[in-house]
């Protein structure tokens, strides 16, 4: 158990209207209280017109909470929720193309399966390998494959939700009602 | 027959077209809007010329900045939603200093601004800007329209974001190709341009309200710091109930005052970095704070670390984001203050706390003796003196409308506000140039109340253009510039705590008699503090527009202070012997130094 004062990584889920700069008001929030972004995201919904955003940010309880209250003053925010730690499923994709040649390709391929991440493309001296997993496991195959030569990578950040019947879900965005 | 009846025999007409300008003023005058201020230009002209279709008083600034200080100082002190208007690029960013004041304080104003047609957006045309960009975060809400038929819903759900919650401004961006285009328009629509979603449930929990009253009846020195939520929320009456009932004392932040009446016995009047010394001790001495609708401001708390040692918190404020920001506390009740306050006052039990008032008295110690305003007249000006006059010869009535500076703490400690909004200032921004295109707003908001500027030589000159815009529209409103020829409040610090060099503070102004004679409005100038009672009565009486050069003392500084950044207790006070008071006196300052 950590201290309520203690910063840690916390994911928060926002529903937001999709409408031109919406995803610039989150960002210039999180800029202008100065806010400490690990990662910023945002898809579809399953509602049309309704876009969610997934941030990854660091900060302690307090902080977390006076966030959660000033996305809720954005007016393009429908729904917001911490999603606790233990009751979330999250995944970030990542591409990482890596050094392959005939000597290290058979190791290098087999570090890829221990993960169960999948070569996507190949090259003489170089393969890309595609992992979707929580962000801790893709920061392990990172070092796994560092002493090959990690030429780049790409993440799309991460992306969550509750787990079935554990805790509170998503505020269903229909909460909505007339003026 | 009865309107209702009408209504049912009639068919409902065909929603009529308008073009998106009319809609504009439509919507307006739906929304209660009877004056805008601004500024015309190209982008703007298709509203601009319908303007004269509707009821609408228009009201040609001098500078956007005053427009947008205009339709703050309305808002301020009415209540209502003020409304600017302005034209795109150079146009808008003159807004912006005036959009941020109104931000920082949470003022209802509603921007207009023109934009450039639609099929110019993004290439950089003639007086293009990305004002929705700019303006992002100084705005509640922002909208860019490209469309007549979504000029109505957006202006409407503008009105209904900017007053609805904790009130601030928001801006419309309309392209010149919307305000052109016709659409049907149905008068009658009330839509707005998206439904209202659920916020998080807020109001007062059972659980919340019994700490709180626990916490209140259990104080041995409980203080209430009144803020601007308690004028915002029209909490003044329920305010006064509590302390009737509680016996709890009252510091006010600046914005706070005239919430509760400044003659009243638990008044302490204004606390923080220019309070009085017994009011900041009074907040470092309680074991119980009462924060309504005020957001501890490092101007009001000073070192956040030494802050109210003693004393449990209960934070009301209808803002979440602002609990817990500055300073923990031990309840926290995020709702409207004034329904936490009539739902407070039954529950807590009577009290006189007559202990703790005592308390307060006895520390006021010689304060009394080092008040300026209990100094002979020596034959000097001194600010204080003239704030102090001004108070009693208008007997704490008119509505004042400060810049920012020393004068504006001087009003604050002097001008004793009985009354919520009879002070309209720039309390979060601190904005100079503010006071006189403010006063002009709160000239049509109050159109009965005496109105008086108080600035200094140096905001004055910021936007004393805006005189000619009192000229042309024929108001009435007392100017009383404090004509000390320095920035004042900087020339404090630097007095204080720059070794006295005084790096760009004199400031040298325009004769400002024959610049209120040039305008074709009345100039007059005190010197001595016996002249003070004949110039305010001669304003008063005159019908126009009369400007007051008040030549004050040129080095005088406002005490106590608690430096920036230093502990509330830890206050610079006025000094008990000065040469600028004492005459022929030659001797040095003796105020204690700063720790």
């Amino acid at each position: 158990m950590t201290a309520p004062g203690t910063p840690r990584l916390r994911t928060l889920v926002a529903t937001v209207e999709d409408v031109p700069g919406v995803l610039n008001r989150v960002a210039s929030l999180f800029r202008r209280r100065n806010y400490n972004i690990a990662s910023l995201t945002v898809g579809a919904s399953e509602v049309p017109g309704l876009s969610r955003l997934t941030v990854v940010v660091s900060c302690d309880d307090a902080t977390a909470a006076r966030l959660e209250a000033n996305l809720w003053k954005l007016v393009d925010v429908v729904a917001v929720d911490e999603l606790a730690a233990a009751d979330v499923v999250e995944r970030d994709l990542a591409l990482i193309k890596v050094r392959a040649d005939r000597a290290s390709r058979a190791a290098v391929v087999q570090a890829a399966e221990l993960f169960a991440a999948r070569v996507v493309d190949v090259a003489p001296d170089e393969l890309i390998i595609e992992l979707a997993a929580p962000r801790q496991r893709i920061d392990d195959l990172r070092a796994v494959l560092e002493p090959f030569g990690v030429v780049a990578m790409v993440r799309t950040g991460a992306v969550a939700m509750a787990r079935v019947g554990v805790g509170a879900d998503l505020q269903p965005p229909r909460a909505a009602h007339g003026a | 027959m009865t309107a209702a009846t009408a209504a049912a025999a009639t068919p409902a007409p065909a929603p009529a077209t308008r073009t998106g300008a009319e809609m504009i003023w439509e919507v307006l005058v739906q929304e209660g809007v009877d004056v805008v201020f601004g500024y015309p230009g190209g982008a703007i002209m298709p509203a601009y010329d319908a303007l004269p279709r509707y009821p609408v008083r228009h009201v040609l600034v001098r500078h956007e900045q005053g427009a947008a200080h205009m339709a703050d100082g309305y808002a301020r002190a009415s209540g209502r939603v003020g409304v600017a208007v302005a034209t795109s690029g150079p146009g808008a960013t003159n807004l912006v200093t005036g959009i941020a004041t109104a931000m920082l304080d949470s003022v209802p104003v509603v921007f207009i601004t023109g934009q450039v047609s639609s099929a110019l957006l993004g290439t950089d045309a003639f007086q293009e800007t990305d004002v929705t960009g700019v303006t992002l975060p100084i705005t509640k809400h922002n909208w860019l329209v490209t469309r007549a038929e979504d000029i109505g819903p957006v202006l409407r759900e503008a009105f209904a974001v900017a007053r609805s919650g904790r009130p601030g401004p928001v801006l419309v961006d309309i392209t010149k190709d919307a305000q052109q285009a016709s659409c049907a328009f149905d008068p009658s629509d009330r839509a707005l341009a998206r439904p209202a979603r659920v916020r998080p449930a807020r109001g007062t929990t059972a659980d919340a309200l019994a700490r709180a009253v626990a916490l209140i009846d259990r104080a041995e020195r409980p203080l209430i710091l009144a803020g601007h939520g308690v004028v915002a929320a029209g909490a003044a009456a329920e305010l006064a109930a509590f302390v009737a009932r509680t016996g709890v004392p009252v510091a006010s932040t600046l914005l706070g005052l005239g919430g509760f009446p400044a003659t009243d016995p638990r008044a302490l009047g204004m606390m923080g970095m220019h309070g009085e010394a017994w009011v900041n001790r009074a907040v470092q001495d309680a074991d119980l704070l009462i924060a309504l609708g005020m957001r501890f401001d490092d101007r009001v708390t000073g070192n956040l670390a030494t802050f109210a040692p003693r004393a449990r918190k209960i934070h009301v404020d209808l803002d979440p984001s602002e609990i817990g920001k500055n300073v923990a506390v031990d309840v926290a009740i995020v709702d409207d203050v004034r329904a936490v306050l009539a739902a407070l006052t039954p529950r807590c039990r009577a009290a006189d706390r007559a202990a703790w008032m005592a308390a307060i008295e006895a520390s006021k110690g010689d304060s009394a003796v080092r008040d300026i305003q209990q100094l002979p007249d020596t034959g000097k000006l001194h600010a204080a003196h003239v704030l102090h006059d001004l108070w009693r010869l208008t007997a704490g009535r008119a509505v004042v409308v400060t810049d920012v500076g020393q004068h504006q703490m001087w009003e604050a400690q002097y001008y004793k506000h009985d009354h919520p909004r009879g002070l309209v200032t720039s309390g979060g921004l601190g904005t100079m140039g503010f006071a006189l295109p403010a006063a002009i707003g709160a000239r049509f908001a109050r159109p009965d109340a005496e109105v008086w500027v108080v600035a200094g030589d140096g905001g004055f000159q910021m936007t004393a253009a805006e005189l000619s815009t009192c000229a042309q529209e024929d108001l009435k409103v007392n100017i009383a510039i404090i004509n000390n020829g320095y920035l004042g409040m900087v020339r404090q610090w630097q007095e204080l705590f720059y070794g006295g060099r005084y790096v760009a503070t004199p400031m040298r102004s325009p004769d400002f008699v024959k610049l209120a004679e040039a305008h074709g409005l009345t100039g007059l100038r005190v010197t001595r503090r016996a002249e003070v009672a004949d110039a305010v009565a001669a304003a008063r009486a005159a019908a126009g527009t009369v400007v007051i050069d008040f030549r004050v003392e040129a080095e005088d500084s406002v005490y106590p202070m608690v430096p920036s950044g230093a502990d509330l207790g830890d206050m610079i006070r006025r000094p008990l012997r000065s040469r600028l008071i004492e005459t022929g006196a030659d001797d040095e300052l003796t105020e204690e130094p700063p720790r």
